[in-house]
């Protein structure tokens, strides 16, 4: 029988807030182990927690990206386990009334080819609320260390609808909100850091069919990659368990990405009682009109609204669009750059290209990728060189050539033109004496083209670039190569 | 020194008065108190533990300051002593449970970082149920407290430690903490004024939690007069605590003597029902002669929903108490069982071995409460009749300025009288619990002795944040009375 997988994601997601959820103690990631602490965090005897508000502030701003219902009221709830990563052994989250209600997320799926633009569709959320996040567990041997760093700091859970029907769906799902989230600035979403991590629900039916399946629950998918990888798998294994007579059991399950499977952790029956309980020591908070009001004038624009913006007012390719919008600083950059210039396709063409390119090379050989934030070129500079190609002033060779000098030396296109004397040679004279002198060398090139072969005339024309190291204009070059050959 | 002998037997004020007269020094009061705890509390057992060096030290501090014309102010130099669930830096903090027995403190509770500003020398722990769990301080891993006025009976609880303190003149100001009559039935049983202030008024910053919705720190003292200075010292909003209230502290020491006339005061019939001990009904009757004497207006008033106040109490303390203790886990800071192999062991052995039994009871009825398919009928039950408690209250205080109950049923029983019995030691707290609930100030104040020499307390409720005016009513009955100032023979 042919099945079709039905599957419901759970995204936490890290806040990038300077202090923890409920005191104040800094977050951050690579500190030494148990340094980012204080009684709060370690659950001493006395400690009580403090809301955030930032934290608050930055999860309405998801709600109102994602086109959530914002609660009212702020609530928190106690939820009741033993683990040693947990201090109090509960956790302070949101049981019944999360601050987020409903909500959608826009997916692209892959085009036919990476030029064309793929099919959109809206996923939708469940819920989305806020809590804090666990220590970390190292497990050895025959002991456990534990790092509280990262107890404390504000998560927020993202639920979705069983609204995703294959793993190309889940990786497009998850590409679209991180690229939500990291333009909004609310979280860098970067998975080997723990700051974005899923759990997925996933369920098979027959195709044709309407009613759920019974769910299996993975954990540990801690890379974009390995929720694609184990989303298929247990698609094939819950498909082939059905195949051979076998029936589901409602479990959750661990994905092992070195070997590639997943392996049960705890059945239905083993699932805890959490003994949820509104939090006495903190008292609800209200949100009102003019608080998410005030939210919704910093919204940036979401990314996809911004790639149609970018398609259709200013006629850019779908290619230029797809390497911008998931990038907010570098649709700023081409944004200040294009306003600057009446030919925003080639400015977007030298950024996803030229810029792209010079930024992953100072990558190389300094430690990390460079910023955008240190780039040395600036949107004027970049702006100034397409003027100066648009104008005549230099050639489109020259100014490729031109644009890794002004990325090593931060100097101004028209600095460098104007000190390596690389304006481009217009004047008819010196070109005319070139290009026969390029005849006189080439007689074949020449015979041929007279002959009507139409190729045979860029070897001359390359000739007399040569002798001008690039800087002929070429439109002169080729009106008088014509001129003297026919 | 010598001349100083009885230090001890004097009140905060007195002691405050004397050092700011240059009477004795703050270093001499230490010296003397010291010397106090080390001639009776083998027999009263109140401390858990005390630093000689460390009190002597800021004892020494304080004698500097005034010297340089720098006191803090009345408190300056004052010991005051702190039960043993307040964090103060440095110090052990115990809860009188065997699973905090190797903690120390690294930080100081706000109250305590507000004794500190006021120059009070932060003195010793104090003895109490463990976890602030029981009405007898029978239920303390390091044995009992006995009460001063006689050794074979209990001082009450949980604070029974910090009462006791004071009525043996081990120190003149203790705190305590409050959850559902913590520190003024023990307060009513040793005879000393016993108060616990609204919820929100002092911050809970720093206090292991028994029951956060009900918990509150509050002073011991002899005199309601001294109750109200300290109290001052240790209100207000604390942005550490979620539920401290943000509203301004009244001077409560200056409004205390500006009576409130005409005033009227409210007898709850409920309260006044069977179960009442025949010697506590003599005295809080002489107690309301005495204010119908002095002009007061006592009128009968009904708070119907009294009968629930205990069930309701038991479900919701519970309940936070299950959670807000699951942290002592073996794990971290808690002493972890010599016999734990694995991780589920490292728990249940920990917890096993390191809580007494009355922690045990209320853990496992506390998370029963909130347990899936039971948590509707109990937990949410619960909070909804405490809406209906705090109602009663609401309409009460429509007729009436204050309210005015016995304290306890019954004056101290003796040690094990209760301890095989939950309900009749629950019990004891029944007019004490249904102000926890309804989150309003209460006080006890000495108002007699039964023939066998035992203290009585009659209590004093008030509308929210009223302290002021609570202090007063109190304060016009026991600077006349003084029962609090009777001192038990050691």
């Amino acid at each position: 029988m042919d099945y079709e997988a039905v599957i419901g994601l759970e995204v936490h997601v890290q806040l990038d807030t300077k202090s923890k959820m409920f005191t104040r103690v800094g977050t951050g990631f690579g500190q030494p182990p148990n340094t980012l602490t204080n009684p709060v965090v370690l659950g001493l005897p006395g400690a009580l927690p403090v809301m955030n508000r930032d934290a608050i502030e930055k999860s309405i701003k998801v709600g109102l990206l994602l086109n959530c219902k914002i609660a009212d009221i702020c609530k928190w709830d106690r939820k009741n386990y033993f683990y040693p990563d947990m201090p109090k052994n509960y956790q302070i989250s949101q049981f019944d009334q999360p601050i987020c209600e409903g909500g959608e997320v826009e997916i692209e799926m892959p085009g036919n080819s990476p030029s064309e633009i793929g099919s959109h569709r809206i996923v939708q959320l469940t819920r989305i609320h806020l809590e804090e996040d666990v220590g970390k567990l190292t497990h050895y041997e025959t002991d456990s260390l534990v790092d509280y760093n990262r107890a404390g700091c504000p998560l927020l859970e993202i639920v979705s609808e069983p609204d995703l029907f294959s793993p190309e769906e889940v990786f497009a799902y998850l590409t679209s909100l991180r690229n939500s989230l990291v333009s909004a600035e609310i979280s860098d979403c970067d998975m080997e850091k723990g700051q974005l991590r899923c759990d997925a629900n996933i369920s098979i039916r027959p195709v044709g069919t309407s009613t759920l399946g019974t769910k299996v629950e993975i954990k540990n998918l801690n890379t974009i990659s390995g929720v694609r990888n184990g989303v298929e798998y247990e698609i094939r294994r819950q498909t082939k368990a059905l195949n051979e007579g076998e029936t589901i059991i409602q479990e959750t399950r661990r994905w092992n990405p070195d070997q590639k499977y997943t392996t049960p952790m705890r059945t239905k029956e083993m699932a805890h009682d959490y003994r949820y309980f509104p939090d006495p020591d903190l008292m609800p908070v209200k949100i009102d009109s003019e608080w998410v009001e005030f939210i919704r004038k910093e919204l940036p624009e979401k990314p996809f609204d911004k790639q149609r913006r970018y398609m259709e007012e200013m006629n850019l390719p779908y290619s230029s669009t797809s390497a911008l919008c998931g990038d907010r600083p570098l649709c700023e950059f081409f944004e200040e750059a294009a306003k600057l210039s009446k030919v925003p396709q080639k400015i977007a063409n030298w950024v996803v290209n030229d810029l792209l390119r010079e930024l992953g090379q100072a990558g190389k050989e300094g430690e990390e990728r460079r910023g955008l934030q240190n780039c040395p070129v600036t949107p004027q500079h970049l702006a100034e060189l397409i003027n100066l190609i648009e104008d005549g002033v230099v050639s489109n060779n020259v100014a490729k050539e031109l644009f890794p000098e002004m990325f090593i030396s931060g100097k101004s296109a028209k600095t460098l033109v104007e000190e390596k004397g690389l304006e481009m040679k217009s004047d008819g004279d010196e070109i005319e004496d070139l290009c026969a002198q390029a005849i006189s060398d080439d007689p074949d090139a020449a015979e041929k083209f007279r002959g009507g072969k139409e190729g045979a005339i860029n070897a001359l024309k390359g000739s007399v670039m040569k002798a001008t190291r690039g800087q002929a204009n070429p439109q002169v070059v080729d009106e008088t190569l014509r001129r003297l050959l026919s | 020194m010598s001349d100083h002998s009885e230090i001890f037997s004097l009140t905060g004020s007195e002691i405050s008065h004397g050092i700011d007269n240059g009477i004795f020094s703050s270093q001499e009061v230490t010296l003397a108190y010291l010397s106090r705890i080390r001639e009776v509390d083998e027999k009263v057992h109140a401390f858990l533990s005390y630093d000689e060096d460390d009190m002597l030290r800021q004892a020494k501090l304080s004698d500097q300051r005034r010297a340089s014309g720098k006191s803090l102010g009345p408190l300056d130099g004052v010991p005051v002593g702190l039960k043993d669930v307040i964090s103060v830096k440095g110090q052990p903090l115990t809860a009188a449970s065997k699973i905090l027995k190797d903690y120390r403190s690294p930080y100081d509770a706000t109250v305590t970082v507000k004794l500190r500003s006021a120059g009070a020398v932060v003195g010793g722990r104090l003895n109490l149920d463990e976890f602030a769990m029981g009405s007898s301080t029978e239920n303390s891993a390091y044995g009992p407290t006995c009460n001063p006025w006689d050794l074979n009976r209990v001082p009450g609880g949980s604070s029974g430690g910090s009462a006791a303190a004071v009525a043996a003149r081990e120190t003149p100001f203790t705190l305590g903490s409050d959850t559902g009559g913590s520190i003024r039935q023990p307060a009513s049983l040793c005879g000393v004024v016993g108060m616990k202030p609204t919820y929100g008024r002092v911050s809970r910053y720093g206090l292991a939690a028994f029951a956060s919705s009900l918990d509150q720190i509050g002073p011991f003292a002899q005199t309601v007069e001294d109750a109200a200075h300290l109290l001052e010292i240790i209100s207000g909003h604390d942005p550490l605590d979620s539920t401290s209230y943000p509203t301004d502290v009244s001077s409560f020491s200056k409004i205390l003597n500006e009576p409130i006339k005409p005033c009227k005061l409210g007898l709850p019939k409920e309260f006044f029902g069977p179960g009442m001990d025949d010697e506590v009904r003599k005295s809080i009757d002489e107690v309301i002669q005495w204010y119908r004497q002095k002009g007061y207006e006592l009128v009968e008033i009904s708070l119907p929903t009294t009968e629930l106040s205990v069930p309701v109490y038991y479900v919701i303390a519970t309940a936070e108490a299950s959670s807000n203790l699951a942290r002592y886990d073996g794990i971290r800071y808690t002493t972890r069982s010599e016999k734990a192999e694995n991780a589920i062991d490292v728990y249940a052995k920990s917890r096993g071995e390191g809580f007494g039994q009355e922690v045990k009871r209320r853990c496992i009825l506390g998370a029963y409460g909130l347990s899936s398919g039971y948590y509707d009928a109990y937990y949410l039950r619960a909070q909804k009749t405490r809406t209906l408690i705090r109602d009663d209250f609401d309409k009460a205080f429509a007729q009436v300025d204050a309210i005015l109950t016995p304290t306890s049923p019954t004056p101290a029983f003796k040690f094990g009288e209760k301890s095989e019995d939950p309900i009749s030691m629950y019990l004891s707290d029944i007019y004490t619990i249904s102000t926890n609930l309804a989150g309003l100030p209460g006080i006890s104040v000495p108002c007699g002795f039964t023939e066998n020499g035992l203290p009585v307390g009659m209590q004093l409720i008030g509308q929210a944040f009223e302290e002021g005016k609570l202090l007063s009513i109190a304060h016009d009955y026991d600077r006349e009375l003084q029962f609090g100032r009777k001192q038990p023979n050691l």
